[in-house]
């Protein structure tokens, strides 16, 4: 079977042709004149002449831009975790729910796809800004709770409005809010694909609920956690419209960076080799990761 | 068995309703200590519906289910007195042998050693010695059913409680675990409870059965009584295979009775009389073993049959087909009428099957204790 396509090898390259063609014009070939930019400088406005120097990422590893990488993989770590830890029982939910209700709560789940990330986040500038619909809600129970407490002589003072926009907390909660599908999706599939009577093989042997959650289902939605985490981890990295429409001035990511070298500093040698810089890191994980399991695996055998 | 035997399960009344759909109806059931009971049906009878109440996996709607006379409707399925073989076997994957049969114990915080010792003693009541270090997908399907085995037995529940065991084993292995399941519940002196939808699983290992359709309890009997005393068409039908008429009962006193059915060209005799028929339309039940074939020709009499009047229990016949399963054959007999009835015979000699051919005229003849009557 796994060899039927070296017999046909004619049919194998008239299918694989074209994707890898596509692949090195619009993916490889621009990737590759980028990464050639990281090693020159502006030679005038217009012109780049790659002369093979370092200069660039001798800049980008300077504390100011180190600093802000270090920030990014924060607030996608952290978004990750919030992700997991809330799509988590959103997947168990979807899982167990009946048939019908099921399909209702996937459309759910994969509902905000059809709008379009601007305004999405636009939206959720209106949720959280200082006259937002959270402010309100707040302000509406405060005023409650500040008359009833009239009534007790007491007073409560009246209500300054959180401020949820433009800081830190509000490029996180963006975040989550944008990557919770691309966790919940690979999480359900895993569950789902999950025998039940496993579940009920656990419960049978005497085993709590949680007990069960704890050595059956995680271990056996290990893929699933996993590829929801890369999935959730990878694009929040690299985020750029969230912490650009709702972070302050000191919650800027390395996107955001980038676009500026891009941009307003028309300098593509620099925002080349700090786009690269991210690359460079995911190697390094991923030749890490490499040996230490082939390390796990001698060992294993 | 001459102690008077315990009960140990006892379904009071229990009915379990699926929306609109009742999937038990009413069942009262005791089961003692010490059986091998099996709960037999088609399938979407309920059987299994019992069987995942009394694990705890579904509550019922109504009635009660007791263990050792202590109501479990409402206890979680880990804090039940039982355990499960699963019909997928639901080896946890992730797991070695060893490590799946262990997993109760270590739930239960059995020290290590101890929890060593009788995963050991398991795995060896079910022959898997030294694979403990193995994970369930280097393992063939019947070794893996032995894990889930080790791994409920390991327990020592009041009640083993086995879901369609074998029906994922192949034809000869099926047959070799049937008697080792025996065995080991022989061994082990746990009570078991099988469900299963094969008849010659039940008959062959339990020691009672309780047969089920739609819900509803047909009979409860010995395997034995199951197969020679039914109690109804469903079971006569579901238990083995039988030729079945109806007919009218003409003679009902007690030691005889006479029926008439028009599928036949005589009149039914038996040697006993039929209790509780109130009405005159019954049903006779033949199993296709007890009905004899003789030789029908020019000059050849009707066969002498001492214990029916003459002209009873004799149909004159043509064999239409035969079906030859080595240790026996199957002929298919159209008798006067058309009706066809299906007749059983041993080959005792390895000349037997030469006896009888295709299209050759038969008389077709049986006991007078031979037929079953059935009410319903």
């Amino acid at each position: 079977m796994d060899e039927a396509w070296t017999r046909a090898k004619g049919v194998f390259a008239a299918l694989a042709g074209p994707p890898v063609v596509w692949l090195a014009v619009f993916f490889l070939i621009p990737l590759g004149v980028i990464w050639g930019y990281s090693f020159g400088e502006n030679a005038s406005l217009t012109h780049i002449a790659v002369n093979g120097t370092f200069a660039n990422y001798a800049h980008a590893i300077r504390p100011l831009y180190l600093g802000i990488i270090v920030k990014s993989l924060c607030f996608a770590g952290l978004t990750t975790v919030l992700c997991l830890l809330i799509g988590f029982p959103v997947a168990i939910a979807i899982t167990f729910a009946s048939q019908k209700t099921k399909a209702w709560l996937l459309l759910l789940i994969m509902l905000p796809f059809w709008t379009n990330l601007l305004i999405r986040t636009y939206a959720l500038m209106a949720v959280l800004r200082t006259e937002g619909y959270v402010n309100q809600a707040l302000g509406f129970l405060w005023n409650g709770a500040g008359r009833i407490a009239a009534v007790f002589g007491q007073s409560i003072g009246t209500f300054t409005p959180l401020e949820l926009l433009h800081n830190n907390f509000a490029v996180v909660f963006g975040l989550v809010y944008v990557q919770l599908p691309f966790m919940v999706l690979p999480l359900y599939a895993a569950l789902d694909r999950l025998d039940r009577s496993l579940l009920e093989a656990s419960l049978d042997l005497g085993a709590s609920q949680l007990t069960t959650f704890r050595r059956v289902v995680i271990p056996l939605a290990l893929p699933g956690i996993i590829s929801g985490v890369l999935v959730t981890l990878i694009p929040s990295i690299g985020a750029y419209l969230t912490p650009d429409l709702l972070g302050g001035p000191s919650s800027m990511m390395i996107a955001n960076v980038i676009e500026r070298q891009f941009k307003t500093a028309n300098d593509w040698p620099f925002g080349a080799a700090l786009s690269f810089m991210l690359m460079y890191m995911t190697f390094i994980a991923i030749a890490v990761q490499a040996v230490v399991s082939r390390g796990r695996q001698a060992r294993a055998t | 068995m001459t102690t008077p035997a315990k009960t140990i399960i006892q379904f009071e009344n229990v009915t379990k309703r699926f929306g609109k759909m009742i999937a038990v109806d009413d069942v009262r059931l005791s089961i003692n200590e010490g059986e091998f009971f099996a709960l037999l049906g088609p399938s979407g009878c309920g059987k299994t519906t019992l069987l995942r109440m009394l694990a705890g996996f579904e509550t019922p709607s109504a009635g009660r289910i007791l263990i050792d006379g202590e109501d479990i409707s409402r206890i979680p399925p880990n804090r039940r007195p039982v355990n499960m073989v699963f019909q997928s076997y639901a080896v946890f994957p992730h797991m070695t042998v060893a490590d799946n049969v262990a997993y109760g114990l270590t739930i239960e915080k059995v020290a290590a050693p101890e929890r060593a010792r009788r995963v050991e003693e398991a795995l060896a009541l079910v022959k898997l010695d030294g694979l403990g270090g193995r994970k369930p997908d280097q393992l063939s399907g019947g070794q893996r059913q032995r894990v889930a085995l080790a791994r409920a037995l390991i327990k020592r529940p009041r009640v083993l409680l086995l879901d369609e065991p074998l029906s994922a084993l192949d034809a000869k292995l099926r047959e070799q675990m049937r008697s080792e399941l025996a065995q080991l519940q022989d061994k082990v002196g746990i009570t078991f409870l099988i469900v299963t939808h094969d008849q010659d699983e039940a008959l062959a290992m339990a020691s009672r059965c309780a047969v089920m359709n739609r819900g509803l309890l047909q009979q409860v009997a010995t395997p034995g009584d199951l197969y020679e005393f039914p109690n109804s068409r469903f079971v006569a039908d579901f238990i083995g295979s039988v030729n079945m008429f109806e007919g009218r009962l003409l003679v009902d006193e007690h030691d005889r009775a006479v029926i008439e059915t028009s599928e036949l060209p005589t009149k039914v005799y038996l040697d006993h009389g039929v209790t509780g028929a109130h009405a005159s339309t019954v049903w006779v039940a033949l199993r296709p073993e007890k009905i004899e074939l003789h030789k029908r020709g020019q000059g050849t009499p009707p066969p002498d049959l001492e214990d029916a009047p003459a002209n009873h229990n004799l149909a004159a016949g043509v064999i239409r087909q035969i079906t030859y399963l080595g240790s026996e054959s199957v002929y298919d007999v159209e008798v006067t009428g058309g009706r066809t009835l299906r007749a059983l015979r041993s080959n005792l000699t390895r000349r037997d099957q030469e006896d009888f051919v295709c299209d050759e005229p038969v008389w077709l003849a049986w006991h007078a204790c031979s037929p079953a009557v059935l009410l319903s």
